[in-house]
Order: C-alpha cells, then structure tokens, then sequence
C-alpha cells in the first residue's frame, strides 16, 4: 500500500469503522433549564450535529380536555389560564368566544373592544418572553431583562385591571369580570406611550448583534409549503411567508374597525421569527392605541335578559328581578342553557391559531372541549428544523418556535 | 364561512355526504369508506391547504346519538378565507379510518393524540404510537366509560428502583 492511498483514507476507514458507530444518544429534558419548561427529546447525534431529533412528550399531561367536560362554562376559564400561562389573557378571550359562539351571543361594544385591547396586551406580554428567551439561550441577557421589565409593567396592568397578574380568569360568559377603570386606562395610556423606546433600544441590542444574527439566521429553516402543510399558523408561519392573519382574515371581536399591518417574512428562520414578533408589537401597540382612544362607553356585560351574566350588585340589592336572576344563576342546573349542537371558535393568540371545539349537550357543562393548541402543533414541526444543525442550535429553535408545554400536553 | 359552490361541488361529486350548518359553519358528514376520497378532492380541486385540527367526540351518553365515536376535521382555504368541517362516525369494533398523513403531513400528531385518547386507528399512518400518555397506558381516557376514580393504570406501572435504573 503506497503512501498516496493511506492519505485517502481517514483515520476511520482505517480502523473499519462506519458512519453510524460515530453517532450518540443523548437525552434533552425533561427537566433542563434551555427547554424553559417540561419536554423531553432524544437526540441522534453525529459529534455535535444533530442527526435526528425524537420528541417524547406528555410529561406535564394534565387532562385539561377531560376536566372541560366537568367544569361549566364560566369555571373552565381557571383551566385556560394555565394552558398557555404567558398570555392567559388571549386564552381567556378564546375560551369564551367559543362558548359566545355555541350561545350565539352578542357582546355589546365595550366588551368587545376591552377584549380586543386585553389580547394585544397579551400578545405583547408573550412576544417579550418568547423573544427575551431566544435572546437569553443565545447569550443575550440584558435584551431577557429589557423585555422582563415591560412584563412587569403589563402584569401591573392586568392586576389593576382584574386583580390577579398571572392567571387573570377575566373574562365571562357574555362579557368581562370587571369594567376597566379610568386608571387602568391611565396605566395602558403610559405603557403605549412609554413602550416604543424600550423597543427601540431592544431592536438596537439585537438586530445588528453579530452574535445573535449568527446564531439564529439560516438556522431552523422552515419553508412555506411545509409550514401550510404542517398546519403552522401565527407568527411561525408567517414568518415563513404565509399571509394568514385571523384578525384580518376573519376579523373578531372590534378588529375590523383597525388599522394595523399583517407583519411577515419569508426567510422562515429563527431571525425571520424574532422579527416578525418584535414587528407585531408595534403593531399591536396601534391596535391598543386606537381601541383605548376609541373605547365606547356603556355595559361591558350582555344584558340580564339573556341570563349569562350576573346582574349588577345594584339590580341585585334593589329589585326583585336582579334578586331572582342573581340567585337561579349560580345555582346548578339552573343557568343558561346550551344548544345540542357542536362549533368552532378560534381567534389569532400570539402563538398562532387557538380555538376551542365546543360540543354543548343543553346542560351548562361542556360535553366535549377541545383546545386547539398551536404549540402543541409547532412542536411537531421541531424535528424537520433542527436536523443538520448542532447541538448549540436546539435552544435557538425551541426558543423561537414557542413551546408552553402547559398548553402543549395540556 | 364558506362559498355555496364549493358545497355544490362536494355534493356532487360525493352523493353519500350530508350537510349541515350551525352558526355559519358548514359540516359534511361523510362515510369512512370515502373519507380519502374526500380529502383528495378537497385539498386538490377545492384547495382546503390547512389542517386545522383532528379531534374526536364520544357520543356516548349524548342525546339521540345515533353513533359512538365522531371524528372533526376542521379545514381552511387559505386563498379564499373558506372554513369546513368533515365529520366521520365510526363505532366499535371497527374503529379504524383513513389517515390525513398523506394529504397533510400536519395530521401526523393530532391523529396519534386522538388515536391516544379515543382509540380511534388510522389506516396507513406513518407512526401511529401514544403521544401524550405513556406507552404502558391501556386505556382511552377521553372515551366517556373511563372511569373518573379509583386505582388504575398507575398502580399498574412496574416500579423502577434506583438500583436497577
């Protein structure tokens, strides 16, 4: 054997070794602080690509689909707000949109524009955390605590608005907990005033950041055909090109009276991902503008007529009717009734399309409730994005695609 | 929403299915036998692109439920903004239909969650496992005969001591 052919081969060759014995397992999770929450995956790798991601999840199983079918409707909001706990808020709008929409209820306008400014809040709230987190698990800490800060100022938002700053439960069958006060708007009017300069100063960090670029462009590719045919939706999708928004496509809720831009991108990677979510801020930001200026007066609950809502403490306390409705609706059996029928209800969460699938059997529990979890379907999309890349890039992925293992295993 | 000619065409082409509508949302029942045909000729010709949930209802105790299990695909046009529902009854012993795999790769996690809680099969699914409960598991627990109390399938798991692991 001449010299020239020993130079051709590699040390492997040598030894009579394959491709495959180089490859290793190893276990990610469940419990490991760069997966934020609780999931696990079983990595083939190749040295430090990754050859092959299996996903194994269910760890936070809870059977919030079955505990839908022995809550009613007004008690299931406590479980929404643990299924994607970064933005109950919009979890808390879904819910009971759907359930409107099994009743067929109308919300008068203030209702319909206080929720409309509470899911953009949320929307707000869950784009900081999510972009903060990629931003954290590539390196940059400062840009996690910028975004945990305005966090802090939402939560405070939402506790002057209904008392509680993480599991809100605000929302009713037929309106809201609580009218928002004059210095709950006062407190939105600061925020929307003080909020575009902290998202200038985190766009400065990060956007021309030659560490965070590096390690978030042209990685976790996801083009727009598998994104359609992988039932992508929200920010994920379009930053992979896809065009579908539901507050334009199907306006909800007072959406059609805005003026705010479908933010896209086509790269479809995790650096299209974090600018399209930091994009959608500012445009959130409009939509919360516009609403809080506009916001019309009058009831924020349907009227005691169509027997969803708890009548006012003053119908209760000075009429005998409001005494009445008071009393048969919190008593069993003795609330609103539901059609036998079956309906979908879905609105734009800020992780993409969150509905609920409402089977009503005529009593005042769900016969079926089935949520439509968007990080449940993003985190099947995991596998294709992250093979080819190394192990560091895991992080990047995961942070960007979004995955509340709460509202993923459910 | 959705366009009268899409549910014309629908009809036309498959006469077995039924239609119904409930606060503007169109379902088509359809029969298991034609549930791929269906798939094929709403995503090809109608150009239903989006998946946007598989789920399953068990119509157990349910009023004049004629049949036990009902399968919900919910699908969107995202060109012309259309939303359809297909409904598929199936009932014991033959729990088993056609998967959306091959029409949308998308179906591949819901199908193997409603195969977990329901026990409903999918014909010619890629990697029909549990996905959420743990492979011992044998029950359904979203079918509505699964008991609420009392000792079950975690009493059952084999106990792993610290030696051994």
């Amino acid at each position: 054997m001449s010299v020239a052919d020993n130079k051709k081969k590699t040390l492997a060759d040598l030894a009579g070794a394959e491709a495959r014995d180089y490859r290793w397992t190893l276990n990610f999770g469940p419990q490991h602080p760069a997966t934020h929450t609780t999931l696990r995956l079983v990595l083939m790798l190749d040295g430090e690509r990754v050859v092959d991601a299996i996903p194994d999840i269910g760890y936070l199983h809870s059977g919030f689909e079955k505990i839908g079918e022995h809550l009613d409707y007004n008690q299931y909001v406590t479980v929404t707000d643990r299924m994607n706990y970064i933005s109950p808020l919009a979890n808390n709008v879904a819910w009971h949109g759907a359930v409107e929409r099994l009743l067929g209820l109308e919300l008068t306008p203030r209702c319909k524009y206080l929720r409309t400014i509470v899911a953009e809040l949320a929307r707000i709230s869950d784009h900081l955390l999510c972009n903060g987190a990629v931003g954290l698990d590539v390196g940059a800490f400062t840009f996690f605590l910028y975004g945990f800060y305005q966090r802090e100022v939402l939560y405070d938002i939402f506790e002057t608005l209904c008392g509680a700053r993480f599991t809100n439960s605000y929302t009713r069958v037929g309106g809201l907990m609580y009218d928002a006060t004059p210095l709950v708007i006062e407190k939105i009017r600061t925020f929307v005033r003080t909020f575009p300069k902290t998202l200038d100063d985190m766009e400065r960090l990060l956007n021309r950041n030659r560490i965070f670029v590096d390690r978030t462009k042209g990685v976790g590719i996801l083009s727009k055909e598998e994104a359609m045919n992988r039932s992508a939706t929200g920010p994920i999708a379009r930053a992979s090109g896809v065009t579908r928004d539901l507050r334009k496509d199907e306006p909800y809720l007072a959406y059609a009276d805005f003026d705010f831009n479908v933010c896209c991108a086509t790269a479809g990677d995790c650096f299209a991902r974090y600018l399209v979510r930091m994009a959608e801020m500012r445009e959130s930001l409009k939509i919360v503008t516009q609403a809080i200026e506009n916001l019309p007066s009058g009831p924020v609950n349907v009227g005691i007529d169509e027997r969803t809502t708890l009548p006012s403490k003053k119908q209760v306390y000075s009429t005998i009717e409001g005494t009445i409705s008071h009393f048969e609706m919190v008593m069993a059996n003795r609330g609103f009734t539901v059609p036998e029928e079956e309906s979908y209800a879905a609105i734009e969460s800020p992780n993409g399309e969150l509905g609920f699938y409402l089977a009503g059997d005529g009593t005042d529990v769900a016969y079926r409730a089935r949520c439509r979890p968007p990080s449940f379907i993003h985190f099947s999309l995991f596998p294709g994005l992250i093979r080819g890349h190394t192990l560091s890039d895991i992080v990047a992925v995961l942070g960007s695609l979004n995955i509340i293992a709460a509202e993923l295993d459910r | 929403m959705i366009k009268p000619e899409t549910i014309t065409a629908l009809g036309e082409r498959f006469p077995a299915v039924r239609f119904s509508e409930f606060r503007d949302q169109h379902r088509a029942a359809v029969p298991a036998a034609e549930l791929a045909e269906v798939f094929a000729f709403v995503k090809e010709t109608r150009g239903f692109d989006l998946l946007v949930d598989v789920t399953c209802v068990d119509y157990l105790n349910y009023r004049n439920a004629e049949d036990r299990f009902g399968l919900v695909y919910l699908l969107a046009n995202t060109t012309t903004n259309e939303r359809l529902t297909l409904r598929v009854y199936v009932n014991e012993p033959n729990l088993s239909v056609p998967s959306a795999t091959p029409f949308w790769k998308g179906a591949n996690w819901l199908e193997r969650e409603v195969y977990d809680m329901f026990g409903i099969e999918f014909a010619g699914h890629p990697d029909l496992r549990r996905i959420l409960l743990p492979d011992e598991f044998t029950a359904h627990p979203l079918r509505k005969d699964y008991p609420l109390q009392g000792r079950g399938e975690r009493h059952n798991f084999p106990v792993l001591t610290r030696e051994e692991g």
